[in-house]
């Protein structure tokens, strides 16, 4: 019976391209009274994957909630790649998830097998990070959604900020790009199945080797990319530390089917939104084409971890990675500050 | 003319994809959202037609042409 449900179709935005923009949210969240805490060591003026809030000098506990609409049809799929992307968000502090919340919303007359589906797939993920399942709230509601509050444990002298970089870190994306765009023309069947198998086994795969890999090498910064795309992300992070990230498109790693579905205009909302907010602070090179620049503002779903990492520990971290998965690219590095944040080449 | 207001991408795009297997030389779609604008033009300029687009306030009028 699963099998006759098309989850995307319930969805009107797929997987993070329904994120709302950066912009839009730093306007929603403004002039919001909160309490003042010392031990919140992150908290949402930073802009950060999690929030962190110190226990003691030993132990800070790591927050996260994530969840979005049905990205692919396979329920369980649906659920493994929303787990995958909501833990990803622990990993990319630096700290090891351990305790998570199930967050849903169905339709009434999704059939059970589906939602029961769904929740294993999340499960499965959960139990492959270490990370247990204790409860959740589900509600009734005309488009599916889940996902995951996560909470891990990092020693708080340990955290992996996504703001601070120095002068001189190269730079590492651990996944290749272009989901958002992939998925939208695969909404209407414009994509082959062998490419969508591909990027559905790269969102259900957790960030949980490189986390563990980059913790053992001088790791400045650290986020992860999602719905903000590579260049919304890369800003946070040049942003927040006060650096210029250079990019080399050349570098950076893709689906290349990605590329000849943005020229002909297969590109999520999302990714226009992104441009909107970070194109301003982006200098491009005049020889970078739109469609380069589309895929580099895409929304990506569980995407890979941006890594700022000092410039001597950024070969043998690269080359472990590269030997534990595929799709790792040294994108760039940081310089002191120029005219604009981002430079891509 | 094609309506594609009310639909998200890739919706309009496919729409005109679909009006475009008649193989005529001149379409019209009208989109309500920024997205839809920008890819439909797209979509159309790497189908090698000419684009013209009309904004009408909070939507938009696009005229496509070989």
């Amino acid at each position: 019976m699963s099998n006759e449900i098309k989850l995307t179709k319930l969805a009107d935005c797929a997987g993070c391209s329904a994120k709302v923009g950066a912009g839009l949210l730093a306007k929603l969240l403004k002039d919001i009274k909160v309490v003042e805490d010392p031990n919140l060591i992150v908290g949402f003026d930073k802009s950060d994957d999690a929030s962190v809030y110190k226990i003691n000098e030993e132990i800070a506990i790591v927050q996260t909630v994530d969840f979005f609409p049905p990205i692919v049809d396979d329920p369980f799929l649906y659920g493994a790649i929303a787990a995958t992307n909501a833990i990803s968000d622990i990993y990319a502090m630096g700290a090891k998830p351990k305790t998570a919340l199930n967050v849903m919303c169905i339709p009434q007359d999704l059939p059970q097998e589906v939602v029961h589906n769904i929740l294993r797939g999340g499960y499965e993920k959960a139990y492959e990070a270490g990370v247990i399942i204790s409860g959740g709230h589900t509600i009734i509601s005309e488009e599916p959604k889940y996902g995951l509050a996560v909470t891990g444990f990092v020693n708080p002298n340990k955290i992996l900020k996504n703001c601070s970089s120095k002068d001189g870190d190269v730079i590492i994306l651990t996944k290749p790009l272009g989901i958002g765009i992939i998925t939208t023309a695969s909404k209407v069947d414009l994509v082959e199945q062998n490419v969508l198998e591909k990027i559905y086994k790269q969102m259900a795969t957790l960030n949980k080797i490189s986390y563990e890999i980059m913790l053992k090498y001088d790791v400045h910064s650290c986020t992860d990319v999602t719905g903000f795309s590579l260049l919304g992300h890369s800003l946070e992070m040049a942003q927040g530390s006060n650096l210029t990230m250079h990019i080399d498109s050349k570098k950076v790693l893709f689906h290349k089917e990605a590329y000849d579905l943005a020229k002909m205009g297969l590109i999520p909302a999302g990714a226009y939104r992104n441009r909107e907010y970070a194109e301003k602070h982006c200098k491009f090179s005049p020889n970078i084409d739109i469609p380069t620049t589309d895929i580099l503002f895409d929304p990506e779903t569980s995407g890979g971890l941006l890594i700022s990492v000092s410039e001597k520990d950024s070969k043998k971290l690269f080359d472990e990675l590269n030997s534990n998965m595929d799709g790792v690219s040294i994108i760039g590095y940081m310089s002191n500050k120029k005219d604009s944040f981002i430079e891509v080449e | 003319m094609i309506d594609a207001r009310g639909f998200s991408c890739p919706q309009p795009v496919f729409m005109l994809m679909e009006s475009m297997k008649s193989g005529d030389t001149y379409y019209e779609i009208m989109v309500d959202n920024h997205a839809a604008k920008e890819n439909v033009s797209r979509f159309a300029t790497s189908k090698d037609f000419n684009v013209e687009v009309e904004d009408k306030g909070n939507e938009y009028l696009i005229k496509v042409k070989k």
